[in-house]
């Protein structure tokens, strides 16, 4: 068993590792230059940057980053707005979910420089811990959680899922495709189907749910 | 995942143009297949071609009375048209029924008819596979292949499609419309453009080197009643065991198609023939030759089944 020191130490090590060989990789470019770019850095360790603008929760971003970095990525490591979570990295289990231009998306399986002009929304765009979206509030309210990891990817999924069916998308456990889809538990419950919760929150997220689409759950 | 250059396609001709003169580029459209693969180095392309800025994301009337859709065209809005729900129910339901309200808000008409199989040894990269590195074995065959092909297959590969769309697409008989980097337009029937594996399972499309898409055309609707059944593990956000997309008219003809039982969406026309006579003839038909493994003979019954439960509710 490792106690909670012995994890405190072994992160520790783990982040002063990183650190070092960071410092290696980046130590060819840096010998015979003054101060190499980003962009040079990476050339000379065989990758390629590209800018990127995108807005934010509003604020307009300016980015220089790897090609390779996905949106998530770019949102945590670079913007540092860690309210958006890395769960699986694969599209699995929606704790990446953000919304872009009123739609959600799994933002791990996307890359950044993808997103020019875009205008993204993250849980920290949604509301504040003074001035809640009314879905946080509901999620609050009714314990829609425990550990809370999954969390702002299950709020900002039920915020589109909301939109979804106002705007009449139907769904897998629509009755019929060519009448306006019933607000029913069974449609809030499929279409959250691509948010994970490991803790089996589930009958807590589906009620405060409800109380924000304004039907009982 | 392996450093790559970038660039916005400015039109089709130009992407294709591009991908002619990168030997090793990929085209990138909702990206939800391309990068899972790449961050698994599955993938490894050297250039990625971006799409998305294409004009190849509308739903438009043909001259013949169907339908053309855009590659681009996301899957959620695909399912959400009043002209597919109404006229193409099928295609609606194959597509709700597949990934999550996330994905499909992402995942494109053509990336969804690309998308690469789910099979567990082809994502691991430590087995031998002959799809992901030709000539390497096969760890499927004598491996799990509970969600493995029972038709079709060959001694290199029993690896299925993953696709619901696109077994919806060969019920409707759709086409697939692309351009070539020489600019070369051409128009492949769906039942030709997935291919069985053969000796060549890493070749699954009659597509060329650098071939776009640009849509996908459906026919005149048909009409008849329009079912897509499929049968998983969870009652949502799983892939098929095995799908069965319907068209059944009133007089007990129509057309069947499979998902979760080959390389491609499987269907034949000598099985549409037997539709009047029911599920246990469609099914022999279909299903003769079938070699299951062990562990996937339970798909044998599970289709006649899930066809017999189909064709009822098709009666009303
Ligand atoms: C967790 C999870 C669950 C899923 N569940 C299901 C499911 O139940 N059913 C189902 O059917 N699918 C499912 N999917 C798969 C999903 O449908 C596909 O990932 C998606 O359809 C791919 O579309 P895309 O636009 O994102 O393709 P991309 O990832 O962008 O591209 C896929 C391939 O198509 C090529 N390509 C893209 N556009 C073109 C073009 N215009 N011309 C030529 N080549 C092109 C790319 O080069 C690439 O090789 C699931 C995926 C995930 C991650
Ligand atoms: S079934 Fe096909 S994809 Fe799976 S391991 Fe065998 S060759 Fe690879």
């Amino acid at each position: 068993m490792t106690s909670p020191s012995d994890f405190e130490l072994s992160r520790r090590k783990l982040l002063a590792g990183t650190a070092a060989s960071v410092a290696l990789t980046a130590a060819p470019s840096i010998v015979n230059a003054q101060a190499p770019t980003i962009a040079e850095q990476n050339a000379a360790a065989g990758s390629a940057t590209l800018k990127v603008s995108f807005t934010v929760n509003g604020a307009a971003r300016d980015l220089t980053l790897d090609t390779r970095t996905t949106l998530l990525d770019a949102l945590r490591e670079h913007l540092h707005l860690t309210g958006t979570k890395k769960g699986c990295d694969h599209g699995q289990c929606g704790a990446c979910t953000v919304i872009i231009g009123g739609r959600r998306i799994n933002s791990c399986l996307t890359l950044a420089v993808m997103h020019e002009g875009d205008s993204i929304t993250t849980i920290e765009g949604l509301g504040t811990p003074e001035k809640m979206h009314p879905m946080q509030a509901a999620f609050v309210k009714h314990d829609g959680y425990q550990c809370g990891y999954c969390t702002p990817g299950q709020i900002c999924s039920a915020v589109a899922v909301l939109d979804e069916i106002k705007a009449g998308i139907p769904s897998h456990v629509s009755a019929d495709l060519n009448t306006p889809v019933q607000l029913t538990s069974a449609e809030l419950r499929e279409r959250m189907s691509g948010n994970i919760c490991r803790c089996g929150a589930y009958s807590n997220i589906a009620e405060a749910i409800s109380e924000v689409a304004g039907r009982p759950a | 995942m392996k450093s790559f250059t970038y660039e916005r396609a400015q039109s089709p001709a130009a992407a294709a143009a591009a991908a002619a003169r990168h030997p090793d580029a990929k085209f990138i459209a909702g990206g939800t297949n391309l990068l899972d693969l790449m961050k698994l180095e599955i993938e490894t392309p050297a250039h990625l071609i971006d799409v998305n800025g294409l004009a190849l994301d509308k739903i438009e009337p043909t001259q013949e009375g169907g339908l053309r859709i855009g590659a681009l065209v996301r899957n959620t809005d695909l399912a959400a048209d009043a002209r597919v729900r109404r006229d193409y129910a099928v295609l609606s339901r194959a597509l709700l029924a597949g990934a999550s309200g996330q994905l499909r808000n992402k995942a494109t008409t053509a990336g969804n008819l690309l998308q690469r199989t789910r099979c567990p040894y082809f994502y691991d990269t430590n087995q031998p596979c002959n799809k992901r590195k030709p000539g390497s074995g096969c760890a499927a065959i004598g491996g799990f292949s509970r969600q493995h092909a029972i038709v079709g297959a060959s001694d290199a590969c029993i690896a299925t499609h993953p696709s619901d769309m696109a077994v919806a697409m060969r019920a409707l008989d759709a086409a697939v419309e692309t351009v070539r980097p020489n600019g070369a337009t051409r128009t492949i029937p769906i039942a030709e453009f997935h291919r069985l594996p053969g000796n060549t399972p890493h070749v699954e499309t009659a597509l060329s080197p650098g071939e776009l898409i640009t849509a996908v055309t459906l026919p005149k609707p048909t009409g008849g009643v329009q079912i897509y059944r499929k049968v998983r593990d969870r009652a949502s956000y799983a892939f098929a065991l095995v799908s069965v997309a319907a068209i059944v008219q009133r007089d007990g003809t129509g057309h069947v198609a499979l998902g979760g039982v080959a390389h491609k969406p499987w269907r034949l026309e000598s099985a549409d023939a037997q539709l009047p006579r029911g599920a246990k003839a469609v099914t022999a038909e279909l299903l003769s030759g079938a070699k299951p493994t062990r562990e996937n003979a339970f798909k044998l019954p599970l289709v006649e089944r899930t066809l017999g439960a189909v064709l009822t509710e098709a009666k009303g």
